[in-house]
């Protein structure tokens, strides 16, 4: 998808050419007005001073950055030291997101490959089945999760019942929890580029593999990882970095102890209480991320296809 | 054959893809099954039942979910036909309009809604509206959810687009069709099964949003998600795995829609 987009497919065809700006112009605007605008404000309101009661005064100020980043003390003339309280939410939300994601590639991985493996014609059924639950609504997922998961859920009941358990497993509100909420949220992204990388690969090489004694689990070590990495590489970015910036998963299923980014910046906008620079600095860290992540894959998927 | 086959298949694969869909499908399952409890709690199982669903539409809460779901849904058919009339017009300037510079930072401004990630999206566009001094509200909503909803729509267009050739407006021109004429009889209707495809996705992304909607919203108004959300906030009830439900089977039905219009070959 995102392949796609990028190059627009062919230049050849012309026929609207004279046309081009009027047919341009209304995305130019609603998208540079309320898409491109709004980020460059954020960008000014995260070097504002907070007013109290939420909202900004226009006054220039590095302060929320200061205070993502530094600890001044109670009364803010203490030596500047390193503030862990911010970073560390960070910290939590990359791991959390980290683990969602080698879950997804464990699991999206062999569903990916069984499915490019399938005859032709019952493959997009298959690709069909893995892509409708992500068309469902994300908060009612995560809904279903919670309600799956609770203690007296019915996770806990099927696995008391059939004797594996004697008492409900505490999986709610624990970091177990948001893993499997991000991972459930986003496990459709991980199968569906694998799965076009896959459907390419030239399984002749495998047989050639084979011919020369390398076991199957060589090959699929030696031969047809490096030939899909670019479609692995896709997949784990596409579940990682929406899983970094979640607010659903975590908030519905986590626990206190489960703060992730997502609901930091939330906060941070809520009510009277909250500090709009410094939500504004804290989106602007989120976004920093995921932009440079961005950039370094767009490097790679280049190198990738100059070398194929 | 059977080689060939062979070296292809790796033993517990096949598992783990029926593992991956017990995944994906059990969580829904379940709340699609438990919506039907007759049990005024959620844990305990009385027997089958359409009670809840006849609470959503006359219980205590009804007003306040019929109100959600009409801010939801004449939201969802605006911004999606504006997202989706926008994204044909630039579908045919990216796809039609020949190579010239402004083309490849028009595909960035267009896919840029999917990249940011959606909390930074919603901080900045509630900062954006306070900064203009924009009231928050319906009109917040509806214009936050056009534009996101453009590469939503966009991009089923611009693949259907892709996939027609431009012999048949050449055709059509040469018959002495105006651009405009050509657009219009040929290029449009060929285009039809992209259009639509895209105007469902845009409508379900609206539909589901959540996010933004609770940053932009202000006070007062709500949506189904906001309106679940609330409700969840404070516990799980049975009526709101019967909306959950009903929600999920539109996603579901729309979807297949989509699925199976994007697939319809007009071009014979």
């Amino acid at each position: 998808m995102a392949g796609v987009a990028a190059s627009g497919g062919s230049v050849a065809a012309d026929t609207y050419a004279k046309a081009r700006h009027w047919l341009l112009a209304p995305s130019w605007l609603v998208l540079g007005f309320f898409v491109f605008a709004p980020v460059c404000v954020m960008l000014i309101y995260s070097f504002l001073t907070k007013e109290f009661r939420g909202g900004v005064i226009w006054e220039f100020s590095f302060a929320a950055y200061d205070q993502f980043f530094f600890d001044r003390g109670l009364f803010g003339d203490a030596e500047p030291t390193l503030q862990w309280t911010y970073i560390s939410v960070f910290w939590r939300s990359i791991w959390q997101a980290g683990l969602a994601t080698i879950l997804s590639l464990l699991i999206g991985f062999p569903t990916a490959y069984f499915i490019a493996t399938r005859p032709e014609g019952s493959r997009a059924f298959w690709v069909f089945l893995v892509t409708i639950p992500y068309w469902v609504n994300l908060l009612i997922r995560t809904v279903s999760m919670k309600f799956l998961l609770r203690d007296e859920g019915p996770l806990n009941e099927l696995l008391i019942n059939i004797g594996l358990i004697n008492d409900p497993l505490h999986i709610i509100y624990t970091n177990l929890a948001v893993q499997l909420g991000l991972f459930y949220s986003y496990l459709p992204f991980m199968v569906l580029p694998i799965y076009a990388s896959i459907e390419r690969y030239n399984f002749t090489m495998s047989e050639a593999a084979a011919d020369l004694y390398a076991t199957k689990w060589t090959a699929l070590r030696r031969i047809i990882l490096p030939a899909v990495k670019p479609g692995v590489i896709a997949g784990c970015i596409l579940v990682f970095v929406p899983s970094l910036g979640a607010f659903l998963a975590p908030d519905l299923l986590g626990g206190a102890k489960n703060f992730m980014i997502g609901s930091l910046i939330e906060e941070q906008f809520k009510g009277n209480a909250g500090n709009w620079p410094f939500g504004a600095a804290a989106s602007m860290v989120l976004l920093t991320m995921v932009v440079v992540i961005l950039l370094i894959f767009a490097r790679q998927q280049r190198r990738a296809e100059a070398q194929s | 054959m059977s080689a060939n086959t062979d070296v292809k298949t790796y033993t517990g694969f096949r598992f783990m893809t029926i593992l991956c869909l017990v995944i994906l499908y059990a969580p829904l399952a379940v709340v699609t099954v438990y919506s039907f409890n007759a049990s005024s709690s959620i844990t305990v199982w009385e027997g089958m039942s359409l009670r809840w669903y006849v609470d959503v539409f006359v219980g205590p809460e009804s007003a306040k979910f019929k109100q959600a779901a009409f801010n939801s849904f004449s939201i969802a058919i605006i911004a999606a036909s504006l997202a989706t009339a926008i994204a044909t017009a630039a579908a045919t300037a990216i796809v039609r309009g020949g190579r010239y510079k402004l083309r490849v930072p028009s595909l960035g401004l267009i896919t840029l809604p999917i990249m940011v990630p959606e909390i930074v999206l919603a901080v900045s566009t509630l900062i954006f509206f306070n900064s203009i001094g924009f009231t928050r509200g319906y009109l917040t909503i509806l214009v936050a959810h056009t534009a996101f909803c453009i590469p939503f729509a966009y991009l089923p267009i611009q693949a259907r687009m892709q996939g027609i050739e431009d012999t048949y407006e050449h055709a059509a021109m040469d018959l002495y069709a105006t651009k405009a004429k050509a657009f219009r009889r040929i290029l449009l209707p060929l285009m039809m099964p992209g259009i639509i495809s895209g105007f469902l996705l845009a409508f379900i992304v609206s539909l589901d949003d959540f996010i933004i909607t609770n940053f932009v919203k202000g006070a007062g108004i709500e949506t189904l998600p906001t309106a679940i959300f609330g409700s969840v906030k404070q516990g799980l009830k049975p009526n709101i795995m019967a909306i959950s439900t009903m929600l999920l089977g539109l996603s579901v039905v729309m979807v297949t829609i989509s699925h199976f219009v994007s697939k319809w070959d007009n071009t014979k």
